[in-house]
């Protein structure tokens, strides 16, 4: 892997360097900013625009122990066409499932475009060896996984080990395969920072970085697993972040909130975010996510709702 | 792309009446004079209502009621007093979507802004003053307490003639009258005569709240009428936000009287950045500095002082964040950029742009089309300005940003204080150290430190040198409206 | 036995430390409250007060920035040296007033405790005209006087010294500088205080003591745009009012003249301080 910034990783001395050498991050200001876009009024062919692009960018999930590959079918099925009654409702981007449910889900999703994305590296905790993170990321790929979200290690994030981090980011990136220089080919990566332990908007910003320097297609805020998940302005860093390092180096990194998103004005927030602080580029389910799984719902309850002109029911759309 | 539809709020919910008279003695009256102008609205040039500008007999009418309600308001417990102020608190918070369309079609601003920041700050000056108003003794302006006895209420002042600007109109009524009338004073008050219209609304309020005759009075003019007003000497205290030109006239004429005098004026605020500032919220504090209210704001950062060594990254990012600024229809619900006020405004905006270009600073704002119909002016930023530029100096009041540069904190400084006046600045550094360093040596009177253009009815607002005298705001605030010298 | 012959004192202006003549050469004839000659005091020109607004405006700095115990120290230290002085002082005030020892005594003793009084509030009137504001927001807010700058006072007539004293402590103890027209029929007591000033750590510009004709100097101090606030509490109705509408051309802070004769022997309140303090807001935000 080579990026212009390969150097900054060559010792955790000079990651901390940069990384720190980073601009902070004020909470109050980036928390103002972002409850700013929040007020934007989102109304009429601007929604029903905002509704499609939004269910083009979910990544259906489910990441229970109880999940099944029953449940897996069922929600594969509600990713290809999510309102059975309605063919112009485009599919979901994805879904996101446990390794050892990816056969199933790539099974059930043959011959649509819909994509199989697979946690791996001891999600949600991360807490296990290298070579066990890197033979899970090898064998969701093997199964057909087309995305990877992978977890950080927080424990060592928050010690300081930075270089830990970027050496099990850069070795899950090459599990992911591909023979690329940016490993094109293989399985997208998406890091997932868990946002929630790191707790401070600097540290978001510096994991961001320090996930793009280590060859990430995706920063992703959050397992679902902790409280906070996504939020509008860890999803702003985020956003700052990817902007940034695009400048610099030419690279457009993906973002994708995970986690608590339920509403379409939810979804339309985290839009009008990416609008207004990435750019239109990141307008595209290539380069920006929902991690979801009732939200698809609602999209589809508004979605209604903006073509027959009455409130919708939850009971005529189906619950996969 | 992703392209907002318009999402205008409605403006069926304001009511507003073909003409209005004057509110006096809590009645509408007609003005004795023969002087009816229009207010418009600055975004379509639309009459909205016809108004009269009080002459020197209606000023003398509205002053007398005034002093004949002083007896009784001021007689009358705090306790009450403060009942009838968290009234008109409430039906403020009641009515505040009405009001914000209201301010928004006079004025020009965005509806985002008055929605979010004028009518939730107007209501809370009101519930923060109303709670002052039986706890004067508690404030430190009395008569110092004997032994072992708390302190005996300060006396208020009498009537407070208070003349108030165009930029913020229902805003600075709250800031000049909430106080005066939690200290038992009765008040005449002037609202602009480009921006009458939530003043006018605001004395039927006063009429819901049942509050007594006479304890508030709104006569509508312009300077004439303003001039009248704090000439009158049945007036004890004379509160002006204004222009400084027009402040230091009416300290020069309330010289050799007994009128207690505040005055908040211009300023030609420095924001200053380090190189170590949170640059994404220095971004948005420039922004929120200079764009805010289309930069009709006393306390604007207009001077960007940014050490060199981040200046070109900083207004990199700068000129991207401006780009996606959203200047329009001042009701539509995502819109940053409203109208210019008045013509005359945009005049002055215009000329003084014109001389910083001619000399010799780079002009540059974004791609942004401008309607037809009504007063606009594209956010602008000058760079390679020069403290000599008049644009550097003179208060421009519009959507105007000066760039200069600095290398030290002590030039920081020093450049930041290098101005008559001295109302606001802002810092911007991660360094602690630095901050208060800084914030200790620029002379303001508020010091936004990475933050920019935060109010609150706590914090005292108000200049150092010709910004002006007194502050508005918190327990300061009182200082104001109570006769507290202690003999 | 022959009477010695005394040596007299030569009456001179005190600027930035220094006891210069007035620039013009000029002086006026200065006698006792029963008409005898006691001096030629120095009669300062305009341009003796733009050289004194600019001593003050250098010593502004440093002064304002002092810590307040340090100001509190050197104003505790004023008095020592004005106790220390008693005599003089009983006799020149005896001489300007024309009241009797003991009552000059009790004058001198007050101007004493004066300064003593206003010593201690240097590192007190913060905590009382300032505050921390609480916000409806996640901001840090404080509020702290800050001195005006330099301060243009125009000294009361009578009282030559506790008057005076009751007029440059509070400006100086909150770190301002001033420039202070004496009493213009009693200066004498005006130079000898600066002579304490000048030996008692205060450092020079931060008074500057003018003698002469008020109002041939006090428009120009009132007019001078680098002169930031006026006490025009010594200043008679007329000459208060030229002073307030010049005071305008650059909004100069203004103490008006009092409206009924001041009680310089009682306790003064803090009014004088808080005229010429001006309160700054600082904001920040709290968060992680």
């Amino acid at each position: 892997m080579t990026t212009p910034l390969a150097e900054v990783a060559t010792s955790n001395a000079s990651l901390r360097a940069f990384l720190h050498g980073l601009p902070g991050v004020d909470r109050v200001g980036a928390d103002a900013r972002a409850a700013m876009l929040g007020t934007r009024s989102i109304k009429t062919t601007a929604k029903r625009q905002a509704i499609d692009l939004a269910v083009r960018m979910v990544d259906l999930t489910t990441l229970e122990g109880a999940d099944t590959p029953g449940k897996v079918r069922a929600m594969c099925a509600k990713a290809v066409r999510p309102d059975p009654a309605d063919p112009s409702v485009p599919s979901a981007a994805a879904v996101c499932v446990y390794p050892d449910l990816v056969a199933t889900a790539v099974q059930a999703l043959r011959g649509t475009d819909v994509k199989v994305a697979s946690v791996a590296t001891a999600f949600p905790s991360g807490r296990s060896s290298l070579e066990v993170k890197v033979a899970e990321t090898r064998l969701a790929v093997a199964a057909g996984a087309a995305e990877v979200d992978m977890v950080i290690d927080r424990g060592a994030f928050l010690a300081g080990d930075y270089l830990k981090v970027f050496e099990e980011i850069a070795a899950v990136k090459a599990a992911c395969g591909g023979a690329g220089e940016n490993g094109e080919g293989g399985a997208h990566l998406k890091v997932i920072l868990e946002t929630g332990e790191l707790a401070t908007y600097d540290n978001v910003r510096r994991a961001s970085w320090l996930a793009m320097i280590a060859g990430g297609d995706f920063i992703k805020t959050s397992t679902g697993k902790v409280s906070p998940a996504a939020t509008l302005p860890v999803t702003l860093i985020m956003l700052e972040a990817v902007r940034d390092f695009a400048r610099r180096t030419g690279r457009k990194i993906g973002v994708k909130p995970a986690g608590g998103i339920r509403t379409t004005k939810d979804a339309i927030k985290y839009l009008v975010l990416v609008n207004e602080t990435a750019g239109p580029d990141w307008l595209t389910p290539d380069l920006f996510r929902l991690g979801a799984s009732s939200l698809l719902n609602d999209l589809l309850m508004q979605r209604q709702k903006m073509a027959t002109g009455r409130y919708a029911g939850p009971d005529y759309f189906t619950l996969d | 792309m992703f392209e907002y539809a318009p999402a205008p709020e409605s403006r069926d919910i304001v009511d507003i009446r073909p003409s209005y008279g004057l509110f006096i003695n809590g009645e509408w009256v007609e003005s004795q004079g023969d002087e009816r102008h229009k207010t418009i609205n600055p975004a379509t040039e639309e009459a909205l209502a016809e108004i009269s500008w009080a002459s020197e007999a209606d000023v003398d009418r509205a002053v007398q009621a005034a002093r004949k309600a002083f007896t009784t308001w001021s007689a009358l417990p705090g306790a009450e007093r403060a009942k009838y102020i968290f009234r008109i608190a409430r039906i403020i918070q009641e009515r505040a979507r009405e009001l914000a369309v209201l301010e928004s079609l006079d004025n020009g601003k965005p509806i985002r802004e008055s929605r979010d920041v004028d009518l939730p700050l107007v209501a809370a000056h009101f519930f923060y003053y109303a709670g002052w108003a039986d706890k004067l003794a508690y404030a430190g302006f009395g008569p110092r307490p004997a032994n072992g006895q708390s302190g005996a209420d300060p006396r208020p002042l009498g009537v407070a003639g208070q003349v108030i600007p165009w930029n913020f109109p229902l805003l600075m009524l709250a800031w000049k009258i909430a106080p005066a009338l939690a200290c038992g004073n009765t008040v005449v008050l002037k609202p602009a005569e480009t921006t009458p219209l939530t003043a006018l609304a605001f004395a039927e309020i006063c009429r819901q709240a049942d509050l007594p005759p006479g304890v508030v009075n709104i006569v509508t003019g312009a300077g004439a009428t303003g001039a009248a007003l704090v000439a009158h000497p049945g007036v004890d205290k004379v509160a002006f936000t204004g222009s400084t030109e027009v402040g230091r006239q009416i300290a020069r004429n309330l010289a050799g009287t007994r009128k207690k005098l505040t005055l908040e004026l211009g300023g030609k605020a420095a924001n200053i950045v380090f190189e170590d500032a949170a640059l994404d919220q220095a971004v948005e504090g420039i922004v929120n500095g200079i764009f805010f209210n289309q930069g009709h704001v006393c306390c604007a950062g207009s001077r960007l002082l940014v050490q060199e060594s981040i200046a070109g990254e900083l207004l990199d990012a700068l000129k991207r964040r401006l780009a996606t600024l959203r200047l329009g229809d001042p009701l539509d619900k995502n819109t940053d950029i409203g109208a210019i006020n008045s013509a005359a405004q945009l005049a002055k905006i215009r000329e003084l742009s014109a001389a910083g270009e001619s000399e010799g600073a780079e002009r540059w704002s974004p791609s942004c089309p401008l309607p037809d119909r009504g007063f606009w002016f594209p956010p602008t930023v000058f760079t390679g300005v020069a403290q000599s530029h008049r644009i550097a100096r003179e208060e421009i009041f519009g959507p105007v940003l000066s760039v200069l540069t600095f290398r030290t904190p002590a030039e920081a400084v020093e450049k930041a204080n290098n101005t008559p006046y001295g109302l606001s600045a802002g810092v911007w550094t991660e360094k602690g150290s630095l901050m208060l360093w800084t914030a200790s040596r620029l002379r303001a009177g508020v010091v936004w430190s990475n933050t920019f253009n935060r109010f609150d009815p706590a914090s005292p607002f108000g200049g150092y040198k010709e910004s002006g005298y007194g502050r508005e705001g918190g327990r300061h605030g009182l200082a104001a409206y109570l006769d507290w010298k202690l003999a | 036995m022959s009477e010695r012959l005394a040596v007299r004192k030569t009456y001179k202006l005190f600027v930035g430390g220094a006891f210069p003549r007035s620039e013009s050469g000029r002086s006026y004839v200065v006698t006792s409250a029963k008409g005898d000659f006691l001096a030629n005091a120095a009669r300062a020109s305009r341009k003796d007060a733009r050289d004194a607004v600019a001593a003050a405006r250098k010593a502004f700095p440093g002064w304002s920035g002092a810590t307040a115990y340090n100001r509190g120290q050197i104003l505790y230290r004023v008095a020592e040296m004005l106790e220390g002085r008693r005599a003089q002082f009983v006799a020149e005030v005896v001489q300007a007033d024309g009241v009797a020892a003991k009552k000059a005594g009790e004058l001198v003793d007050a101007a004493v405790d004066r300064l003593v009084w206003y010593a201690g509030w240097s590192d007190k009137i913060g905590a009382v005209l300032g505050s921390a504001n609480p916000v409806a927001g996640p901001y840090f807010n404080l509020s702290s006087p800050e001195p005006t700058g330099v301060v243009a006072v125009l000294a009361p007539p009578a009282a030559p010294l506790l008057g005076l004293v009751s007029v440059i402590a509070p400006v100086i103890v909150t770190g301002n500088t001033c420039v202070v027209v004496a009493s213009e029929r009693a200066p004498l007591p005006a130079i000898t205080l600066a002579e304490v000033l000048a030996t008692s750590d205060l450092p020079g510009g931060v008074v500057n003591v003018l003698t002469g004709f008020q109002a041939e100097i006090a428009p120009w101090l009132a007019g001078h745009m680098d002169v930031n606030a006026i006490d025009l509490t010594g200043a008679g109705p007329e000459l208060a009012v030229t002073c307030e509408e010049l005071a305008a051309e650059n909004l100069k802070r203004v103490l008006r003249p009092p409206t009924a004769p001041i009680d310089w022997m009682a306790e003064p309140g803090i009014e004088r301080m808080a005229a010429f303090l001006e309160t700054k807001t600082v904001w920040h935000p709290i968060g992680t």
